[in-house]
């Protein structure tokens, strides 16, 4: 197979940084992104992803910062001199091109000779499964159709790197879940790196090798899909990665890891993520699935406990999706396979590793950016 | 599921329960919100279709030569010379059309995106359309008359004045002044239909912007400038004040509308007057349906990002 990953060692953000008059859209943005690797950037809309992919690409000017690629800085070349592959959002493909003709542009803007460019193209379409669809203008086509084609368009070019910005919003779900699995298989296949931008924290984990989470233009964390589900270093980011309940509460004790917070009008004992003293106002985040639910009074005896009462059950395959009303009127979401009824009394209860414990401040920036840098490398 | 009802297929056959009058007439795109439409209907009923029919009409009713009389007159009749004022007239509105456009496309693709100072640069652009042919004219007669301060200016300088008004040059001038506004903000909205993200990916596909000037903005652009040139074309075509004021009617600028004014006015020949006006709406129908078969060999359908 003629397409391959053109490859470089390793690709480094130094602080990258981008404003808008004045506003900072992205800060202190450190990576070091080895060749081969998929790495998603992870947050909530508005939080300097797209920001952080244009940056890359060259379509922004970088306000602070430098990126290097090999040693070599790269930062001041234009995107069409870095030749990085780029998956927009709304596919961006050119209405007034066919499929065959959109795949070949950057092989024409290359200068590549015809009968190479016949040859590539023939396989990027194979590639993507578009055969039949080759001389279809781009507006004839599906949406999942069209993300493929602009796949294709980027990756014929064998970059070194490819950009894809959240690529799959446009979908509907069962799309989304196979277009999941073919960036994915043509990530492998081809050897390519990948830096791809979503706020699906599902996505994500399902797609990555490292992620990196962001808020408000600054790094959170970066680590692999693993680290950031069991050890989130923020509520924020626990938030992001599935901790749906996240409790207000003070620490009461606390016993180096383990720190008992009052919360929800009964005491909880958890593992505190960041050294905590008694007083200081934390968050405390559980998943749905580390909760266990029983019917009222059979909770077994010395786990902290949260009387609640059923409200909602949504069945959801194997699992129910349960919403209760904790004592202290708060709702809590919990994932079980016991059958409770809607107006059931019931007890949850959780180990203290599954109750996380937080700082109810998100630190600022300076104090983490070196413990973060040393977490990319 | 249970079905109780008929299926709305089998409702459509049974004269029994045909769906209500408004419901079909809906299904065709007709509802009362049509109504508003009346007054605009009665304005082109009233403005525009019965003095083109009444106009029409007259052209065959000329006192002599018969039906077609008229028409004989002003292509034949060496006191009128019709064909002479028809290419006169293209020969300004022409170059004139192509020049707004021409102009108007690299100021539109420089001015697309957002800068400092963008509103007050579109302003001083667009002016001339608040100025009216009179005053753009009187204008030109100030700067490039006999006794304009163009000409004052050489004068100092010892160089011989320059004829540039009540001739060909000033009438072109004038077409450009008045037309050049309206091609360019045309132009310009055209240009920012044209998603953004488009010029990105080809930016990120390695090409230059003479490239994606090329491949991607023009054959996008290219429905939006043919219906552009056919407007301001439209436009200068029917020049007539400026003929008059900055040019030389009697000779190279003796435009197509000055002859039907003529016919109309000097010589009380209705007929001929209408013919002139039917040649010359005719000549503007050639010309854009010229430009429109072009068009349609082009891509013009949405030029958003998804195609
Ligand atoms: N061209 C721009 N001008 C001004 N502000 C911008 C511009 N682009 C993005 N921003 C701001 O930068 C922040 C990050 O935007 P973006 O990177 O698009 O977020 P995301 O892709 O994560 O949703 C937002 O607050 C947005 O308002
Ligand atoms: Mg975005």
């Amino acid at each position: 197979m003629s397409i391959h990953a053109t490859s470089f060692e390793t690709l480094e953000l130094e602080n990258v940084a981008r404003s808008f008059g004045g506003q900072n859209a992205l800060r202190n943005l450190n990576l070091s992104i080895r060749s081969g690797e998929f790495i998603a950037l992870l947050g909530p809309s508005g939080c300097g992803k797209s920001t952080a992919l244009n940056c890359l690409a060259g379509l922004l000017p970088l306000t602070g910062g430098r990126i290097l690629m090999d040693g070599k800085q790269i930062d001041r070349l234009p995107p069409e001199k870095r030749g990085f592959g780029m998956v927009f959002q709304n596919y961006a493909l050119f209405p007034h091109l066919s499929v065959e003709k959109n795949i070949a542009f950057g092989l024409e803007m290359r200068k590549v000779p015809k009968a190479e460019i016949k040859k590539r193209v023939a396989e990027a379409i194979e590639l993507v499964q578009l055969g039949p669809h080759a001389t279809k203008l781009p507006g004839q086509m599906s949406g999942g159709q069209q993300q493929r084609v602009a796949i294709a368009r980027a990756v014929v070019l064998r970059p070194p790197l490819v950009l894809m910005d959240e690529p799959l919003s446009n979908l509907d779900a069962k799309l989304r879940l196979e277009m999941r699995t073919e960036i994915r298989r043509l990530h492998q296949s081809l050897g390519l790196t990948t830096l791809y931008v979503t706020h699906d924290q599902e996505e994500a984990l399902s797609l990555a090798d490292r992620l990196v989470v962001l808020r408000l233009g600054e790094v959170q964390q970066v680590g692999t899909p693993q680290d950031l589900h069991e050890h989130p270093v923020n509520w924020h980011v626990a938030d992001f990665m599935g901790y749906r309940n996240l409790l207000e509460g003070v620490v009461e004790r606390a016993h180096g890891e383990a720190v008992t917070v009052s919360v929800l009008g009964t005491t909880v004992t958890g593992s505190a993520q960041v050294p905590l003293r008694a007083g200081d106002a934390v968050k405390v985040g559980l998943r749905p699935e580390d909760f266990d639910i029983a019917p009222a009074g059979t909770a077994p005896a010395g786990l902290a406990s949260i009387d609640a009462t059923v409200e909602v059950v949504e069945y959801q395959g194997r699992e129910f999706a349960v919403e209760v009303r904790s004592d202290a009127g708060k709702p809590l979401h919990v994932r079980t396979a016991r059958h409770v009824e809607p107006g059931q009394r019931v007890t949850l209860t959780a180990t203290q590793d599954r109750v996380l414990v937080f700082p109810a401040e998100l630190a600022s920036a300076p104090d983490r950016a070196p413990q973060l840098q040393g977490a990319a490398l | 599921m249970t079905m109780t009802g008929q299926r709305p297929g089998r409702a459509k056959q049974g004269p029994a329960n045909r769906p209500a009058l408004s419901h079909r007439l809906a299904e065709r795109g007709i509802d009362k919100l049509l109504l508003l439409l009346l007054p605009a209907l009665l304005f082109a009923l009233v403005l525009f279709v019965y003095p083109f029919v009444y106009g029409l009409g007259l052209s065959f009713q000329p006192k002599t030569g018969g039906l077609f009389g008229a028409y004989v007159k002003f292509f034949t009749d060496p006191s009128v010379r019709g064909l002479d004022s028809i290419w006169v007239t293209l020969q300004l509105a022409l170059p004139a059309a192509l020049l707004n456009v021409l102009v108007s496309v690299p100021l539109a693709y420089k001015m697309r995106g957002k800068f400092r100072g963008k509103r007050a640069l579109t302003t001083v652009l667009v002016i001339p359309i608040t100025l009216g042919t009179v005053l753009t004219a009187e204008g030109l007669l100030n700067f490039f008359g006999q006794r304009g301060w163009l000409n004052r200016f050489l004068g100092v300088l010892g160089f011989e004045p320059l004829q540039l008004v009540q001739n060909y040059w000033g009438v072109l001038w004038s077409l450009i002044i008045s037309g050049f506004p309206f091609a360019f903000l045309l132009i310009l909205s055209y240009l920012s239909g044209i998603d953004p993200s488009l010029e990105a990916a080809a930016r990120t596909l390695g090409a230059d912007w003479k490239q994606r000037f090329r491949r991607i903005t023009l054959p996008l652009l290219a429905p939006g400038l043919a219906i552009t040139f056919c407007l301001t074309f439209v436009l200068a075509f029917s020049v007539f004040p400026s003929a008059i004021l900055v040019g030389d009617p009697s000779g190279s600028t003796r435009v197509i509308a000055y002859v039907a004014y003529n016919a109309w006015g000097q010589q009380f020949d209705y007929p001929l007057a209408s013919a002139a006006a039917i040649v010359m709406g005719a000549v503007e129908l050639i010309v854009i349906v010229l430009v429109l078969i072009w068009r349609s060999r082009m891509y013009k359908g949405s030029t958003g990002g998804k195609g």
